[in-house]
């Protein structure tokens, strides 16, 4: 027993945590370039150059490993799923399926319009919605390496059980007339839903394609890492614990609001918050200030809202955002409260 | 023949479309490329996910930015 329990250790700080890599780093700063181990400036280069690293390859091979296996997760395989649950268990077996189906946020509204015309509850899709940005393959692997697998975990857990409630509340609330009128037109004017031809891939082809969203994916990505981890080395180095603590550490109970707030309007992407997120905890940021501003910057991103706008009026978008965010905010409460058990 | 290309606008409906243009251009084809960006005429097409490419007016495939070469192959088949 104990023997797994090492060989997945090894695993993980190989692998995930790339200790190795830091060694290598470090041994590069000092005997080469002769820096000296105790200066603010070794810590933030060592930080920069490991993590530019680390996320690099880690991005590369979890996303091309997550998209292989997302290829056979289409929408369109989703809804045919999804129209067969009722209740609850479509909002739930609607989360679990927004987390393994790949979409970029360009494709919320014909998904959004795809669903409601299939006759399912629009709880259901916002459970899709929601699950959707917030919990992914990728990004939840490079939270275990950055953190551990427990709070990788607990971060999926809370964030399907957002998804979840929010997708039912939505439900409860009889908020469909508050979808704009031109869906549910949509809906009752069409006839029996021609099934559109599904192009059935390869193996070949799902290689191909794991490896254009990898392409994709990096190119879209690649700058904000690099300020991610700028930012995260600039805290990491030379920011010191009690400036960060004052404002942000988890001795100030407005460190979530104030976390959750700056990171509602954010657009960028996950893997530029992660390395910041480490940079901060380690400077003893609570975990649920940091998940909290991890979670905002994610879920509730500009350009979904303003897609979404278009395809729900007001009082439902505003219902949607303020669920998400209550969410959120517990989450970080409960994360920082908890944090003991976790790190 | 009329090929829709349906997307609200992002860059993988720009990268489909140009390759759309570029599988017409391979197979000779006697054929014009729309760019649909409005969301009601988009939306009457039944797909799940853009880009989608639409070919006299029924749905060939949606949700994937697919090669010229992918794309002159479907072309080709369908007639």
């Amino acid at each position: 027993m104990q023997f797994i329990k090492d060989f997945f250790s090894l695993l993980n700080d190989v692998l995930l945590k790339m200790t190795w890599l830091q060694n290598l780093v470090d041994m590069l700063l000092t005997k080469v370039f002769g820096i000296n181990e105790d200066t603010y400036l070794f810590g933030s280069l060592s930080f920069f150059i490991y993590d530019v690293i680390k996320i690099f390859i880690l991005l590369s091979v979890l996303i091309y490993m997550a998209s292989y296996i997302q290829s056979y997760f289409t929408p369109e395989k989703t809804k045919r799923v999804l129209t067969k649950f009722k209740g609850i268990k479509g909002n739930i077996i609607g989360a679990l399926l927004g987390t393994v189906t790949p979409f970029c946020s360009c494709s919320s509204i014909p998904i959004f319009i795809g669903f409601t015309k299939a006759g399912l509850p629009i709880g259901v899709t916002f459970s899709f919605l929601i699950s959707s940005p917030l919990v992914d393959l990728a990004s939840v692997i490079l939270l275990a390496s950055i953190f551990n697998w427990t709070v990788a975990l607990a971060y999926v857990l809370v964030g399907l059980v957002i998804a979840v409630i929010g997708g039912t509340l939505i439900d409860k609330l009889k908020m469909e007339r508050h979808v704009e009128s031109f869906v549910i037109e949509a809906k009752h004017s069409s006839g029996p839903i021609e099934e559109v031809i599904e192009v059935k891939q390869t193996k070949k082809e799902r290689h191909l394609y794991a490896f254009e969203q990898v392409k994709e994916i990096f190119s879209r990505v690649w700058i904000y890492v690099l300020i991610g981890v700028g930012i995260g080395a600039i805290i990491h180095g030379y920011i010191p614990e009690d400036f960060i603590q004052k404002i942000l550490g988890d001795k100030n109970p407005f460190s979530v609001v104030i976390a959750t707030i700056v990171g509602i309007p954010m657009y960028a992407d996950i893997f530029g918050t992660l390395p910041i997120a480490e940079a901060l905890v380690y400077k003893g940021v609570g975990i649920g200030t940091v998940l909290a501003f991890m979670m905002a910057v994610t879920a509730l991103s500009l350009p979904s809202i303003i897609l979404l706008k278009k395809v729900v009026k007001p009082r439902l978008l505003l219902t949607f955002v303020g669920i998400v965010t209550i969410g959120i905010l517990i989450t970080g409460f409960l994360f920082n409260a908890f944090s003991g058990l976790l790190i | 023949m009329i090929i829709k290309i349906l997307g609200s606008g992002c860059s993988n409906c720009a990268k489909l479309a140009s390759h759309a243009q570029d599988a017409v251009d391979m197979l000779n084809l006697e054929a014009t490329i729309k760019k649909v960006t409005d969301m009601q005429e988009i939306m009457a097409y039944n797909i799940l996910r853009t880009p989608a490419m639409v070919v006299d007016e029924k749905v060939l495939f949606s949700g994937q930015v697919l090669s010229a070469e992918k794309i002159a192959e479907l072309l080709k088949n369908r007639s």
